[in-house]
């Protein structure tokens, strides 16, 4: 039987209402655009809303602390370059004006400094509770890997970040640091040799340590976030040790591809 | 419809490395006019050479389709061995696979060396001029603060302990020893009182040096409490080695300090001292005995 549409007088919504639905368009018309054309609503979407075991708790926010604190660094990073200068007579004059004359100057170079410590504990803390839950079992050692060469990434930020400061605690604890790894077998000396810029510690130390400070090592620290997070989303947040739900989605099998590096296995005529 | 001799069956030459090399010959040309004729001759050489096997292979006759008994099969549905000859995408994925790899090197390889080479290239050093030798009193030692490259300023400035130990065999004879801790390079004080008072300083030519008497009863280093005797023999702490020293020369009645070198042990005292002296090495390597065998090669041997 068919129904018969019936046309019934559009019933008027109360005025909050469609105040509220006007309002939300004029929040959701430029959101929607974007999420046509670039499906980023739907993509922060499955980002952020993911599930997650039910009786997760507080420890497992320190991975986002550990990000956070990474952020953090990154900003009060890049404000620190407007007046840094990395140069054996400028570095330790600039550093003292930041600290003192340079308007909240040093706010932003004790937010550096501490919270490059903060940092590290935060990534050891994070460290602990994976191991600790067991959450770098299969399938997620890779993630632990990974983790584990953004720790010693972050450790290079801070012995290439200690020198800059150019007084004498960091210059004569570089000299140590370099050093020791100059102690190494067979490639240490080289190791040393490419680590001051030359035969002796001098401008070229400074210079390679800051753009290692400022640009190689957070590239690849971001870098490698990047990909942490994606086996994140892709393998699930691990459940706790007592918890009675299995952690993440189900193991998948991994089709074994067929030669050639970028085609995909050859299909009907050419196939072998 | 009757194939005229299987023509519309494209005539296409079997695949051919030949090109590669033919238009490796033209670039080498091109870029031997404007760089130098002897690469003009190589390139039309090898783009003469290639050329004629690429001709070679192109009149060879491909899959032979002009003969009549064959037309049949060319018409055909392939068979299955002829069609797993060599696939023209895998050949086009391989090429810009390898195409790409060759750009990247091109073009990442000087980058990385720019990265590394400086560092282990250009970089000699001056004799650094500490000033007359009457500034040097017989047995007394001397802390001698100078500039290892006065171009770069006060960063360079260095400190060598000094000690005229008078003239032996003819010759005038210092003992230059590097204030550099052979543990990881802190900065060795000497243990015993400075005399401030008679600090003085002489201006050379390229930078202003200090002299500072001092009585060293020993050498010590303030960061892991290394320690040694006036000749520089470790005697406690984690140093591997006596203390480095500076090879010398003089110059119109001025001591000329110049490269150093690494000392295993030091037997004897002053100018009858024997030094088992080796070639420069960085602090905390062994020189001698079997963890010396872990560094084998130092930078400025490549030199």
């Amino acid at each position: 039987m068919l129904e018969t549409p019936q046309r019934q007088p559009p019933v008027p919504p109360p005025s909050r209402q469609r105040k509220q639905s006007r309002l939300s368009g004029l929040v959701w018309a430029p959101l929607n655009w974007l999420e046509e054309r670039s499906a980023i609503v739907s993509g922060t979407r499955y980002f952020l809303f993911r599930k997650v075991p039910s009786d997760s708790n507080w420890f497992h926010t320190l991975g986002s602390a550990t990000l956070t604190a990474f952020l953090v660094q990154v900003g009060t990073g890049v404000i620190l370059a407007f007046y840094y200068r990395p140069t054996p007579d400028g570095a330790y004059e600039s550093i003292r004006e930041i600290t003192h004359d340079v308007t909240l100057g040093w706010l932003v170079r004790g937010m550096h400094k501490w919270g490059a410590s903060v940092f590290i504990i935060l990534l050891f803390l994070h460290m602990a509770r994976v191991f600790l839950f067991g959450a770098y079992k299969y399938p997620r050692e890779l993630n632990w890997i990974v983790g584990f060469t953004i720790l010693v990434l972050g450790m290079l930020q801070g012995f290439t970040g200690y020198l800059l400061p150019w007084d004498q605690t960091a210059y004569w604890a570089t000299v140590v640091g370099i050093n020791l790894n100059g102690t190494g077998p067979i490639f240490g000396p080289f190791l040393a040799q490419f680590l001051r810029g030359g035969d002796e510690i001098g401008p070229n130390t400074i210079t390679i340590f800051y753009a290692m400070h400022m640009l190689l090592l957070p590239l690849a620290i971001g870098g490698l976030i990047f990909v942490h997070l994606y086996l994140v989303v892709r393998l699930g947040v691990s459940s706790p040790p007592w918890s009675r739900e299995a952690a993440g989605a189900a193991p998948t099998e991994v089709e074994p591809r067929g030669p050639g590096l970028v085609r995909p296995r050859a299909r009907g005529r050419f196939a072998r | 419809m009757e194939p005229h001799n299987g023509d519309d069956k494209p005539h296409l030459p079997s695949p051919s490395i030949w090109p590669v090399g033919f238009a490796v010959g033209i670039a080498c040309m091109l870029a031997g006019i404007v760089v130098s004729t002897p690469a003009v001759i190589v390139g039309a050489v090898i783009a003469l050479v290639f050329g004629a096997l690429w001709a070679r292979d192109a009149m060879r006759p491909t899959q032979a389709p002009s003969q009549p008994d064959q037309v049949e099969t060319a018409m055909a549905e392939p068979e299955p061995e002829e069609v797993n000859r060599f696939p023209r995408n895998q050949f086009l994925e391989l090429t810009t696979l390898g195409i790409a790899g060759v750009i990247t090197a091109v073009v990442a390889l000087p980058v990385v060396g720019f990265a590394i080479l400086p560092a282990f290239t250009n970089q000699k050093r001056q004799g650094v001029d500490l000033g007359p030798t009457d500034n040097f009193p017989e047995n007394e030692w001397i802390e001698a603060t100078f500039l290892l490259d006065p171009s770069v300023g006060e960063v360079s400035r260095r400190t060598a302990f000094v000690r005229y130990n008078g003239v032996f065999e003819d010759l005038p004879s210092y003992t230059l020893i590097s204030n550099r801790c052979v543990h990881l390079g802190c900065p060795v004080q000497a243990a015993g009182p400075r005399r401030e008072d008679e600090r003085k300083t002489v201006d050379t030519e390229q930078a202003e040096i200090a002299l500072t008497p001092v009585l060293p009863a020993a050498y010590s280093c303030p960061c892991h409490g290394g320690a040694y005797d006036t000749e520089g023999n470790r005697t406690a702490g984690p140093p591997v080695r006596a203390m480095d020293r500076f090879k010398f020369d003089i110059d119109n009645g001025r001591l000329i300090l110049l490269d150093t070198f690494s000392v295993a042990k030091v037997e004897g005292e002053g100018a009858q001292a024997k030094l088992e002296a080796y070639g420069v090495q960085g602090p905390g390597e062994h020189v001698d005995g079997l963890e010396g065998w872990l560094y084998p090669l130092q930078p400025q041997d490549l030199r």
